[in-house]
């Protein structure tokens, strides 16, 4: 086993530190270190995205990127986006317009959307549906998860009206 | 007539926000990988290379040596506990751990186990396995011939040939052939397929060396048969064993069979006393578990000169890999692919099907299909296209022609199964006006005329799903009922328990609706839980679209029941006779004397605070329910495709669903459905395969090579609904969940055919890739 090494992330807002084996993928740092599970692997090989996390403001597919690269970094993950005990937008979308069903992909489809909405917070269904592109839903077929979105942007719009 | 309740009631016909969205969108799942348990440890399999080849020997000594390494378990070792291998789901028997020979690639030969995932892959890699590699068999054609080698040494019967299964009458059908006007045929090849939920499959098993339990944690779609399945063939009394199905991030099928992996966590863990979590990797789950179709088809239909469908002949090959791990009810070895006769009304018809053996994995299970329905939908929409090309008469026109007429149900079909209800024509006139088909044929019309290829597919299916009844059947000798137990508490809230499992079909939403419907009780009082065999009543779970027909009618049942012992409590409370009662959703009023009432919720206080004397307390009930046939759902599909006579791609233009799924428990869910599973339907039709290469090589065995479509090649979606009741299930419901795999592949194909029909092109196997279609234009001279 080769040495560990410790590496400080700053973690839906919390400063969490562990050693870790160099090859520890960031996904089981995720998921096993942390004890935050809501994170999935569905295929190892950065397919199917169900595995997406925000680092540095920036989505990474946690099941193809080391634990010690996201060292000294800012990792947001499905159970950061609640806020003040009140559910995102994202969230609440997706639970309105029936925008998940067997769960699994949710919590990547949640952080790749979020991070499209940061960048572009007005998309178009087309914008929407290549922000979404790198995560992969067996069960809805998409379209409710478009309507999502689309629900947490307008809902974002409203706010700043 | 069902009567609509109120919104806050929130009975059948609402689209209620879905309970279980909660805990999925905030990350608190918990699915079987994150289930972790004190004093757990992590298995691994060790695979073949090979597809098939004999086992030299295997040297477990470097692994065992790796510091974190607690066991590393072979074929030989598991034979010493009779459990090398284990029966199969259909009257075979699948090896455990390989011994002597392995015969599909990524078979699995050996498990280790570590304290770790990590140690575990890395002991694996030091598992030295000597193989010499044998004759490969990937054709089931090839399988068949003369000298063939035989693959299952371990049979008597020394060919590779499974089974042989006909229905129908083969000399009526045969002399209608010999007389008829017109004949078509299609030999269309229903590819390998995967399932491929995005969870894949694994277990956490935890024996409890001081209590002798057994719990199994595991990603199962029928957890009371796979308990019972793991009495008799690990010899642990039943009452020994709980099964427990977390959170199921889909199964598609793929979760009924059991697989190696769980026996040897079982094992495992009886061995170490200790947990031991197995969780497939991808490539595992693709190319290891329960595969789908493999069916080499053929159907000829028979005709007047006008288009009248005089009978079907149907043949084909089946290819089940290296076991026969079908998935399907045991009168049935080639499932219910015997409702290939259709939408269509003819007095003749005759179906026969082989099994053969090749170098592949085991199986076939029902992907999304109520056990090989698909392939029938598939075959016959085809084959009516073909027809409907061959007599120069519209598609549409034609199957109009041929239609069940409504007055006609229920309805026999020539091999032999009573549809309950249906009206075909009506759905199908609603998709054709929605598309707009006439205007579409002009369109196509023009487009031609320039050299622009536009195709329209129509698919109009009918399926049968919700078995039993048991009398007809079982899954491994297990009838297929299906149960609800519903407690009501003291404060008029409830408790729903089922036989079925959810994997994201929003269960615990629809099941609390319907006892809404029935008792008034709102159905966010209810709560519904699946999944654990020690509170759960027996029954066979959720695939074949089985959970509305089935569960959903045990639940109105279990509800009925207990609106009778609430009526007596009623009359007590209200000092009337019972017969004096009048019911109206949610409570019981004295006929003529609407003021004088008492809630469910108040009826439910009295029956553990105030019940009459004599009368047990308490507000339950338990129903097994065994439908007295199955249901028959149905509908029309358009597809309209754009080829790029350049590239060959097809460009999905538009895609109507018209379902008729009879009464619909709450019609966001259904949409929802029928939206996942015209996708998977897309997936099928253009772009999956579970193909082998000559040496039996999987060559899709990772989402790199196996596609499962984004969100920017599914189309958008139409849908719409007729709505003909089942007149024997008790809230005229049918079950929807795989209609839309069922009827899609068809119209999909279709459509892509209609858009070359003028080109003479009469087929094209899926999955339609654009070198595919585009080989046919450069060979009809449109691309140079």
């Amino acid at each position: 086993m080769a040495k560990k090494e410790l590496i400080r992330v700053r973690v839906n807002g919390r400063d969490r530190e562990a050693e870790v084996e160099p090859r520890l993928l960031l996904v089981h740092f995720i998921r096993e270190v942390l004890a935050l599970t809501g994170t999935h692997v569905g295929c190892d090989t950065s397919h199917c995205g169900a595995c997406t996390v925000v680092l540095n403001g920036k989505t990474v597919k946690s099941c193809t990127a080391f634990a010690v690269q996201a060292d000294g970094g800012e990792l947001l993950t499905v159970e950061g986006l609640m806020k003040d005990g009140k559910l995102h937008p994202l969230q609440e979308g997706f639970k309105e317009e029936h925008g998940l069903q067997c769960g699994f992909c949710t919590p990547g489809m949640l952080m790749s959307s979020y991070a499209l909405l940061e960048t572009n917070g007005h998309p178009s269904e087309e914008e929407i549906r290549w922000g979404i592109s790198g995560n992969l839903c067996r069960c809805t077929g998409y379209q409710n998860i478009v309507k999502a979105v689309q629900y947490a942007a307008g809902k974002a719009q409203g706010a700043t009206r | 007539m069902i009567t609509k309740t109120s919104p806050e009631v929130g009975g059948m016909g609402h689209s209620l926000k879905r309970k279980e969205d909660l805990r999925f969108i905030q990350g608190r799942g918990n699915y079987v990988d994150d289930v972790h348990l004190p004093g757990m440890v992590h298995g691994q399999l060790v695979r073949s290379p090979y597809a098939h080849a004999r086992l030299k020997s295997i040297n477990t000594e470097k692994a065992k040596k790796l510091p974190g390494v607690l066991a590393v378990i072979t074929g030989e070792d598991l034979a010493k506990a009779n459990l090398a291998w284990m029966p199969t789901l259909f009257f075979d028997k699948q090896m455990v751990l390989a011994t002597g020979k392995v015969l599909f690639q990524s078979q699995e030969v050996a498990f280790v186990v570590a304290e770790d995932r990590y140690t575990a892959a890395d002991a694996a890699e030091l598992v030295e396995v000597e193989y010499e590699e044998l004759p490969v068999l990937v054709d089931p054609h090839k399988s068949l011939e003369p000298g063939a080698p035989v693959l299952r040494e371990d049979r008597e019967q020394k060919d590779n040939h499974i089974f042989h299964w006909e229905v129908g009458d083969r000399q009526a059908t045969d002399k209608v052939f010999q007389n008829a006007a017109v004949t078509a045929n299609v030999h269309a090849f229903f590819q390998r397929c995967h399932p491929a939920p995005l969870e894949t499959c694994g277990c956490v098993a935890d024996f409890n060396s001081a209590t002798g339990r057994l719990t199994v944690h595991l990603t199962s779609q029928a957890p009371h048969a796979h308990r019972t399945l793991f009495a008799i063939v690990g010899g642990i009394p039943e009452n020994n064993i709980r099964v427990i199905s977390p959170d199921i991030g889909g199964g598609f099928g793929n979760k009924v069979p059991i697989y190696p992996g769980y026996v040897c966590a079982v094992v495992a863990s009886l061995t170490l006393g200790r947990p031991v979590k197995w969780i497939e990797t991808r490539s595992e789950n693709l190319q290891s578990t329960g595969f789908a179709r493999d069916y080499h088809m053929t159907a000829e239909l028979a005709a007047s000169r006008e288009g009248k469908i005089q009978g079907l002949r149907v043949k084909t090959l089946a290819d089940h890999g290296a076991f026969n791990a079908a998935a399907q009810p045991t009168k049935f070895p080639a499932g219910l692919f015997s409702i290939c006769t259709g939408a269509y009304d003819y007095p003749t018809a005759f179906c026969e099907v082989d099994g053969v053996y090749t170098n592949k994995a085991p199986g076939g299970i029902a992907y999304r299909c109520s056990f090989r329905v698909t392939e029938a939908a598939y075959l016959i929409e085809r084959a009516v296209d073909v027809l409907a090309q061959e007599l120069k008469i519209d598609p549409a026109e034609l199957r109009r022609k041929n239609f069940i007429p409504k007055a006609k149900f229920p309805y026999k079909s020539p091999l032999g199964w009573s549809y309950d209800s249906g009206d075909y024509e009506s759905a199908m006139k609603l998709a054709l006006e929605k598309v707009g088909y006439a205007e579409l044929r002009k369109e196509q019309a023009e487009k031609r005329k320039k050299g622009e290829l536009m195709g329209i597919g129509i698919s109009s299916f009918v399926e049968i799903v919700g078995a039993g009844p048991s009398h007809t059947f079982d899954i491994a000798g297990i009838k297929m009922f299906d149960s609800c137990e519903i407690r009501i508490h003291p404060t008029g809230k409830g408790i729903c328990r089922m036989g079925t499992k959810s994997q994201g079909q929003g269960h615990e939403t629809t099941y609390a609706q319907i006892v809404a419907q029935e008792l008034g009780i709102p159905a966010a009082d209810i709560t519904v839980e699946e999944g654990d065999t020690d509170t759960a009543p027996y029954g066979l779970g959720t695939y074949a679209s089985r959970s509305t027909p089935v569960s959903g009618a045990a639940t109105a049942m279990a509800a009925r029941k207990i609106r009778e012992k609430a009526k007596k409590i009623a009359a007590h409370l209200l000092e009337c006779s019972a017969d004096d009662l009048e019911w109206e959703t949610g409570k019981f009023f004295v006929k003529g004397a609407p003021s004088k009432a008492k809630t469910i919720q108040e009826i439910a206080f009295a029956a553990y605070t105030n019940h009459p004397q004599g009368m047990e307390a308490g507000l339950e009930a338990v129903d097994y329910y065994d439908p007295p046939n199955l249901t028959f759902p149905f509908g029309t599909y358009i597809c309209v495709v754009d080829i790029d006579t350049g590239t060959g791609e097809v460009k999905v233009r538009r895609f109507v669903a018209v379902d008729d799924c009879g009464n619909v428990i709450n019609p966001m869910i259904v949409d929802g459905q029928i939206h996942g599973g015209l996708t998977e339907g897309l997936a099928i039709a253009f772009m999956q395969e579970i193909a082998y290469d000559e040496n039996g090589n999987v060559q899709g065995g990772s989402f790199q090579d196996y596609l499962l479509p984004t969100a920017v090649e599914t189309p958008h979606w139409e849908t719409d609904k007729t709505c003909t009741p089942s007149p024997h299930h008790p809230l005229g419901a049918k079950g929807v969940g795989e209609s839309p795999n069922v009827g899609s592949p068809a119209a999909f194909v279709n459509a892509v055919v209609d858009a070359l029909a003028h080109l003479g092109v009469k087929h094209v196997d899926m999955p339609i890739a654009p070198w595919k279609v585009w080989s046919i234009l450069k060979e009809k001279g449109v691309v140079s």
